[in-house]
Order: structure tokens, then C-alpha cells, then sequence
């Protein structure tokens, strides 16, 4: 037998001056079931909270109605109050009569009126109320980064220094990402290897860190703090724990026909390389495609040459699996394919080449030696144009509508770059807009245009071409000087759009996190939680996220890590009890509700009911309550009302319809 | 949103309830937590008035609605049902918001047919920083119930 | 009609939405015709957006367009100076009477200074 107490708050004046309190004290103490009622100056006080313990009490109360001001504001607070009043926290309503009427309505009558029916309707709710508890679930104290790039290896960092085991899953044969690529680093001009070697040598060291390199995230299931995860570690053909990195094997390849990635396809590599000089770990891999031995059964000269013994043909990838309490999405970028852009004559003109191509050529440690050669015929380029926005800011359907953010500083320090090496060459710039918001990012575009004579000419280019000697003509319109030019250039650098790498996509449907249309991952809100993703233990850290430079991404893979610490140092972790429940008496296994939960934490599985027909098994609807955020979709859905939603059943909110239409 | 956005307003009504002067509209307002309930409670602090006629009722989700709660109001006597979520795509489930929309735009169309007309009902985004959408939506919508005048009441066959 | 209706009507009448234009010039960067215009393409948006039709009517860049559509391929907004072009040559032809040149007649107007392209609007729009 339900017995209730109702609460009349005044809220001061806040609700009093328009409420007449009293009155909807003494009509909600007529109700059905209510035993007691009272009203008082502040609720929430010390004092209010004290009157609502000794109600609940002396009446035996078993359901408590508070009207007073949102619940988004003091919810909690009596629900604490009835915590410790003995009942069970959900068994209390609140009735909003401040937000949504004492401050919205000016005519006492009407906002009085109004009051009475929100309380009724309060009423009616709990009286439908159920004891819920919250539920608990343990952490596993580990924490799996995917990706090894600067985001992911700072995160790693972050999270092993705090005393936490982390694990870093690469794809490629080594950790570090695209910064490895770089030469520079804007807007100070040092080198990205000499930052980035140092972390790389860090993360592979660390206690705490373990590196999956070569090595991809094939399943995730579980829920925050429980994620159980399948890593396929691809088959290297060089066992790891032999090898010695000595490089003879690389060197020692007869096959040269491969477009060395690292070097974006400029130079050759061998069928076994190690990417780079500082890879991490530094054990080659065999890329069995071009492999001799592969492809013909005859060959095995790196085995020939392999002191150590390491090489190992007969190598199978390998699953691995994992328990986490926290991931880290960390995948990056990758620029576009430029294959859309025709006017560009990027597929045509070995001349023309993205800004990645042009790092690499300018690197000490590419394929020219860091001597700018332009790689149709390695002469030293005289005039430079370089062409921003390529597919950033478009709407057309061939690029991206966002602004790739970082183009515009790398192009003024690839200017700078050139322009200070080489004095003798004439460098332009197509600009739409420079856009440099940025400590010390604008100082630095203005000191390649003023100090390095870099020319600036806002326009686009509408046409690459030859000229019918072999040099590329450059034409774009001057919007300033109101005329259209043709340049005749040496070499084409073009900023293309930035993009989330490719496997951002399947991960994301992996993880059940949500994702925009440019396929960057969804922060849970934009302001407030930009490193977490709306899927509960699942984090976000560089530019999966959205465009970022280094420091930005350094940043927030700093935030990232401190939110995993924060989940990784808890032992219990409380869930919603408002959580969704299917009757397995009335479900008919029909998967509605599967289709539409967002977090996939509906299953099926059989189950032993009797309806009243005798024992059967039947495939019913089992919700993880660890996993469900509560949301109710499911139970909109169920079409035989088998799933209800805790704290928002179907019989309450009906109990509140008929309470509010009376 | 608005789903309802083809004017009706030539159709005879079949079954014309006499016009009363004192008529006050009863409009039930389903909000979800995140978004408009707290774009409702934002309307409050920024004490910008609406009818007092507009009944909330706190969903978590505007996802969580069932068609069926509409269907009840109407019986019960309500003469207007608002639904109101977040902006689509900011869904604090991710993706309850499009569901409400396929949902109700095949509830509201079975309305019509029903006899109920479709500027009764009505799906509204209202995040939890339009306090002033809220208000303006409330007002707009009593004004148009209050134009329509009292609801044909639909029948509870169960209770004949 | 005042100078700042007609423009809506070629806005109208071309269904581009001037205010897309991000002002970066590729239109004009592309345009093969730009040498001899005294307006260009990313002033027609320009132009056309702040209402300042009767300038670009005036002018005969709007003849000199080809109608190559090549900024229509390259614009990265779906601004489309092409087709305000045509809006503004029919806005023009429509302005001086519809009846002012008959099929018949068309040949006396050729000259080695008549743009092709004109003889082809006028053709277009009056031989029915």
C-alpha cells in the first residue's frame, strides 16, 4: 500500500509570490494515497530536509513528492534525503513548480492551478515507483590506446606515468605516426624527429607500456571499465625476440620495386625494410606482396644473411586477446585522394606534389636529403607555387567542407623553409584566407611575407598546365589586383585537405561511438567533455576528433589520459539504475529493440518461461544493465511492450498523462 | 521542426464543437531531460512567460515516448501534444531524436486520419540554451490549440 | 523594377545563392575568357549579391562568357557564376523587348564583333 508525503517548497518568495502554496499544499494532501502533506520556506535546507526525514518517519511514508524547483537542480539532493530517511532514493518525484510555473506564470489562480495538477501528476508517478539499486561493476586497470602516433604515444605516456598499464596498438611496423614524416615544426621552426624520437624511445621502454606494432583492433565488446578486445598481430615474418635490428637483411633485398610509404612513394624500398632509420621497434618487416621468396618459393637471401636467425617465413598472424578498462581512440589523419581534382594535374605531373611529398623532400632524412630537387628530373626548382585549401572549405562534394586548420601554417613554413635555404627561388602562395589564431602563429605567417619576401596572392588556382616545353604553367586570378595571372613554376606544392584516417570509421563502429559525417569521432559535448566520447570508457585524443596541430594534440591526449586515470583509479564504478528491463514472460525474441539501442546493449539469449503453457525455451531480449545508458528507445520500440524503462515505465508516465488531463 | 507544415485549415471539420468563450487549451508537453526540459527550466530563470495551460511531462529521451502516450492524452481530453528533443544530431543518446521523427511523423499523419488535425501535435528541437525558443514555441502553439478550439475526444472502447 | 529586385529576380531566375561565395577567386583563376572581360566571374557574385545589376547589364562581359562552365566545375561552394551570367543575359534581352529581333533578321546583326554566344541566346530564347 502506497503511503505519500507531499512537499510544498516556497523557494523564499521564488515560488510563494505566485504559488499559493498552502492551497496546493492542502489540495495535494486530498489525493489518493497521500498521508501527508506539508509546505515549507526552503526544502532543500538543512531544516526541510530534517521536516522530510521525521515525516517519512512517523507516517511510514514508502513514496515522497517534492514540488519545488527543477529537478535537474536538487534531484539528487532529496533523493539523498530519502536515502537516509530509510526508503529507497527512487521513490521520490519532483514536482516542477518553479522553473516550469511559479517563474513562467504572473496570474496566482492559473500558476496555483497549475501547480496542483504538477504535483498530482508527481503523484501519480510514484505511486507506480519501484525500489531501484545501483549497480556496480568492477575496472580492469589497464588501458588500450589505438593508434601510435603523437596523440596515442603521449596519451600512453600519460597514462603509464600515473602507475597504469597501458597498451598501444599501431597498424604500421612502427609507432610515431605522421610527425615522424615531418622535417619542422611550426611556428618555432625545431625538428620534429628531435622531439619525437626521444617519446617513441620512451613509450617502447616503459614498465608500463606495451607495444603492439603491425597491428589491428579486430573486435571490441564489453562496457566501460569491462572491454575485451582482439588484437590480430599481422605476421611480420621476423621473429621479434631474435632480431637484433641490424638492417643486413634490408640491405640485402634483392627486391627494389616498392614505394617506400614512409617516404610517401618517393624513393624504393626493399621487400623487407625497416621504415626508418628510428622505427620503434626497429625490426623489419617483410611486405610479403613483393617478397622474391613469396611470390616465386626462390629467394630467401635476408634468411641467408640474418645472423640471428630471425626470419621466419612461415610466420602466421596472430590473435591476441586483452581485457581494458578504458580506450583511447588515437587513429589521426591522412590527406585525400586528390584523384578529383583534374585542374590540378596532380596525377600527371610528377612535378605537382602534396605538402606530405614536399616534407619529405625537404627532410634531412628523405629521399633527396633534405636537397630540394623536384622529382621529375632532380634539378633545384627556381619558382615554387604553393596552393592552399586543396579540397579543404568545399561544399562541391570532391573535398572536405571543414578547414584542415593546419595547412596554412605548414605552407607559410615551408615557404620560410625555402626561401631561407635557397634565396634565389621565387615563392608564391594562393591563399583564400590565412588563417593563423595561434600563439605566435600569425607573428610567424607575417615574418614569411615581410622578412622571407614569401609573395602572398589571394586567389585560387583555377589550372595547371604544360606549356608544351615541360614547364608547368600556374594560372589563378588575383582577386585583389583584380587580374588573373599564369606563372610558370618549377614545382606545384599543394596543401590538400586532411582527413580521419581510414580506419576511424570500422573502429568507430567497433567502439558503438559516434561519429559525424567527415567520419571524425563525436566528443560527448563540445564544450564541456571534448575528450570523451559519448560511448561511456571510450576517449578521444588528436585529430580523430577534429582538425589539430601538434601542441593541440599533445594537449588533448594529455586530457584524454587524465579522464582514463580518473576511470582507471576507481574500484567499483556506479551505474544508472533507470536502466532499461525486458519481461522475458512477454517478449517475442522479435530484435526491434536491438536495432534501434545505440549502444548495443541488448542481446539475445534463450531463456526457460512458462506463460502459463507449460515450460518452453525461448529466444528473449536481455538487456546489459552496465551498458545501457537509459534512453528508453528500445521501449518505444518493443511492439508486445515487453521492455519497459526503469524510473520511466510505461504505467508512470501513463499515470502522469491521465494525472495531468484530469 | 515542425512535421505538421501543410495548412489544413480549409478542411471542414465534420464534427464542430461549439466555440466557448472560456476556453483554455490543454496542451501536453513531452520534453526530454537533456535538451528542452532544461531549455523549459532555462525559460524559467529567464521568467519568460508562456500559457499556463502547457503541462510538462519529463522524458529522458524524446525516444522514449510511445506512440501510445500521445493517443492517451488525446483521450483524456488534451487538445494539443507537443513533443520536444534536442537538435537532431545533438542527442545525448546519439541517435533517440531521429527515431522520434520518423515515429511521430507516422503517428501525426494517422492522427489526421483519425480526425484529430495535425497542428495539433507537433515535434520541436529546442536545446538546453533556447529558454527564448521554448517560450515563443509554447505561445505559438497555445495560440494556434486556442484557435482550433476544444479536441473531438477519441473513445475508449474498453470503457463504453 | 528597381535595380535591387531585378538583381533578386536574376538570383531567382539563376537558383545560385550568392552568399556561398567564400570570395577565393577560383572562378576567376579558371576563367578562360577573364583576359578580355572588364567584369570577372567572381564579381559577378560579387556584383549580383549586392545588387548591382544594371553595371554588370551594361557591360559586355556577360558576352564574353562562353558558357565553358568551367567555374561551375571548379567552384568548391556550388556558387555557379555561370549561371547568373545566363540570368543576367536573359534579364537584359527580356528588358529590351522580346520581339526586338525576329529569327529572320538575325543575320543583318552578324558581325566580326558579335559574340557567338549572344547570337546563340538570342536564338534560343526567340525562335520559338
Amino acid at each position: 500500500m502506497n503511503r505519500i508525503g507531499v512537499f510544498v517548497c516556497h523557494c523564499g518568495s521564488n515560488i510563494a509570490a505566485a504559488v499559493d502554496v498552502k492551497q496546493v499544499a492542502e489540495a495535494l494532501g486530498r489525493e489518493q494515497n497521500v498521508v501527508f502533506s506539508a509546505e515549507y520556506q526552503y526544502m532543500c535546507s538543512e531544516n526541510g530536509q530534517k521536516l522530510i526525514k521525521n515525516a517519512v518517519k512517523e507516517n511510514a511514508l514508502t513514496g515522497i513528492v517534492v514540488c519545488s524547483c527543477s529537478p535537474r537542480m536538487h534531484e539528487a539532493t532529496f533523493r539523498k534525503t530519502a536515502s537516509e530517511a530509510g526508503i529507497n532514493p527512487y521513490m521520490v518525484e519532483i514536482a516542477n513548480i518553479r522553473e516550469q510555473c511559479s517563474w513562467v506564470h504572473k496570474d496566482i489562480t492559473a500558476a496555483t492551478s497549475k501547480a496542483i495538477i504538477l504535483g498530482r501528476a508527481a503523484i501519480a508517478k510514484v505511486r507506480f515507483n519501484e525500489p531501484l539499486t545501483v549497480g556496480e561493476s568492477g575496472v580492469t586497470k589497464r588501458a588500450l590506446v589505438i593508434g601510435g602516433g603523437i596523440a596515442g604515444i603521449q596519451t600512453a605516456l600519460d597514462i603509464a606515468d600515473a602507475g597504469y598499464k597501458v597498451d598501444i596498438v599501431e597498424k604500421k611496423p612502427t609507432i610515431g605516426g605522421k610527425m615522424a614524416q615531418l622535417d619542422k615544426t611550426f611556428p618555432t621552426l625545431d625538428c620534429a624527429a628531435c622531439i619525437l624520437t626521444p617519446k617513441m624511445v620512451e613509450a617502447a621502454r616503459h614498465e608500463n607500456i606495451k607495444l603492439y606494432t603491425y597491428s589491428e583492433v579486430e573486435e571490441v565488446k564489453g562496457y566501460v571499465g569491462n572491454f575485451s578486445v582482439k588484437i590480430r598481430k599481422k605476421a611480420r615474418y621476423v621473429r621479434e625476440n631474435l632480431c637484433s635490428g641490424c638492417g643486413a637483411c634490408a640491405l640485402k633485398c634483392p627486391s627494389r620495386n616498392s614505394g617506400n610509404e614512409f617516404n610517401t612513394g618517393l624513393d624504393k624500398r626493399g621487400a623487407i625494410y625497416i621504415p626508418f632509420a628510428q622505427a620503434i621497434p626497429n625490426i623489419p618487416v617483410i611486405d610479403a606482396e613483393h617478397c622474391i621468396k613469396f611470390r616465386t618459393g626462390k629467394c630467401g637471401l635476408c634468411q641467408m644473411n640474418c645472423a640471428a636467425q630471425a626470419i621466419d617465413f612461415s610466420q602466421k598472424d596472430e590473435i591476441i586477446e586483452e581485457k581494458y578498462g578504458a580506450i583511447v581512440a588515437a587513429t589521426g589523419f591522412d590527406i585525400i585522394n586528390l584523384d578529383k581534382f583534374g585542374e590540378y594535374g596532380y596525377k600527371t605531373y610528377p612535378d605537382v606534389v602534396t605538402s606530405l611529398e614536399f616534407e619529405r623532400i625537404m627532410n634531412a632524412a628523405g629521399p633527396t636529403k633534405g636537397h630540394l630537387e623536384r622529382p621529375s628530373d632532380g634539378r633545384q626548382p627556381k619558382t615554387l607555387v604553393f596552393v592552399q585549401c586543396v579540397g579543404s572549405r568545399d561544399t562541391s562534394g570532391r573535398g572536405k567542407e571543414y578547414c584542415s586548420k593546419i595547412c596554412c601554417m605548414y605552407t607559410a613554413k615551408h615557404a620560410m623553409l625555402t626561401r631561407e635555404k635557397y634565396p634565389d627561388t621565387d615563392v608564391y602562395v594562393f591563399y583564400i584566407d590565412v588563417r593563423a589564431p595561434g600563439k605566435n602563429f600569425d607573428e610567424f605567417y607575417r615574418r614569411a611575407a615581410e622578412q622571407y619576401g614569401v609573395h602572398y596572392i589571394k586567389g585560387m588556382v583555377g589550372k595547371i598546365y604544360d606549356d608544351g616545353n615541360g614547364n608547368l604553367m600556374v594560372r589563378g586570378s588575383d582577386i585583389i589586383a583584380n587580374e588573373q595571372l599564369t606563372i610558370k613554376a618549377d614545382m606545384v606544392i599543394l596543401a590538400a585537405a586532411a582527413k580521419p584516417d581510414d580506419s576511424a570509421r570500422s573502429l568507430g563502429t567497433m567502439l558503438t561511438a559516434s561519429m559525424d559525417t567527415n567520419d571524425f569521432f563525436t566528443e560527448a559535448h563540445p564544450k564541456l567533455r571534448p575528450v570523451e566520447s559519448p560511448t561511456a570508457g571510450v576517449f578521444l585524443s588528436g585529430f580523430c576528433q577534429g582538425p589539430k596541430d601538434i601542441p593541440e594534440t599533445v594537449a588533448q591526449a594529455g586530457a584524454a589520459a587524465v579522464k582514463v586515470i580518473g576511470l582507471l583509479s576507481k574500484d567499483r564504478l556506479k551505474s544508472n539504475p533507470c536502466v532499461a528491463r525486458s519481461d522475458s514472460l512477454i517478449c517475442s525474441g522479435c530484435s526491434n529493440c536491438e536495432k534501434v539501442c545505440p549502444f548495443g546493449a541488448i542481446t539475445y539469449a534463450d531463456a526457460r518461461v512458462n506463460d502459463g503453457t507449460g515450460m518452453e525455451t525461448r529466444r528473449v531480449a536481455v538487456v546489459n544493465e552496465a551498458v545501457c545508458h537509459g534512453c528508453g528507445a528500445c521501449a518505444a520500440a518493443c511492439p508486445s511492450g515487453a521492455m519497459d524503462l526503469m524510473g520511466f515505465t510505461s504505467k508512470q508516465i501513463f499515470a502522469e498523462v491521465d494525472a495531468v488531463c484530469r | 521542426m515542425q512535421i505538421n507544415e501543410k495548412d489544413k485549415s480549409n478542411r471542414p471539420n465534420e464534427n464542430p464543437v461549439p466555440s466557448d468563450e472560456n476556453f483554455t487549451p490543454l496542451i501536453v508537453a513531452f520534453c526530454c531531460n537533456w535538451c528542452s526540459y532544461a531549455g523549459a527550466d532555462l525559460a524559467g530563470s529567464g521568467r519568460l512567460s508562456y500559457p499556463a495551460e502547457v503541462k510538462i511531462i519529463r522524458v529522458p529521451c524524446s525516444c522514449r515516448v510511445n506512440p501510445t502516450f500521445i493517443l492517451r492524452a488525446f483521450q483524456k481530453g488534451a487538445d494539443g501534444v507537443i513533443l520536444a528533443g534536442c537538435h537532431p544530431g545533438d542527442c545525448h543518446y546519439s541517435t533517440g531524436n531521429y527515431f522520434t521523427r520518423r515515429r511521430m511523423t507516422l503517428l501525426f499523419s494517422m492522427l489526421d486520419y483519425m480526425g484529430i488535425e495535425k497542428e495539433r501535435t507537433r515535434v520541436e528541437w529546442i536545446s538546453a540554451a533556447e529558454g527564448a525558443k521554448f517560450a515563443s514555441t509554447m505561445n505559438e502553439f497555445a495560440e494556434k490549440i486556442n484557435s482550433l478550439g476544444k479536441c473531438r475526444r477519441l473513445g475508449d472502447l474498453r470503457c463504453v | 523594377m528597381t535595380e535591387y529586385d531585378l538583381s533578386l529576380e536574376a538570383i531567382r531566375m539563376s537558383g545560385v545563392y550568392p552568399e556561398r561565395c567564400m570570395k577565393c577567386g577560383k572562378c576567376s583563376g579558371a576563367c578562360p575568357s577573364y583576359g578580355e572581360m572588364e567584369y570577372h566571374p567572381h564579381q559577378f557574385v560579387d556584383m549580383i549579391s549586392k545588387g548591382r545589376i544594371k553595371e554588370l547589364m551594361e557591360s559586355d562581359s556577360i558576352y564574353k562568357c562562353l558558357s565553358c562552365f568551367v567555374c561551375v566545375e571548379r567552384c568548391p561552394r556550388n556558387v555557379f557564376p555561370a549561371n547568373i551570367v545566363e540570368a543576367v543575359r536573359t534579364l537584359s534581352e527580356r528588358r529590351q523587348g522580346a520581339d526586338r529581333i525576329s529569327p529572320d533578321t538575325l543575320t543583318e546583326f552578324i558581325d566580326g564583333d558579335t559574340p557567338q554566344q549572344l547570337l546563340m541566346a538570342v536564338m534560343r530564347k526567340y525562335s520559338k
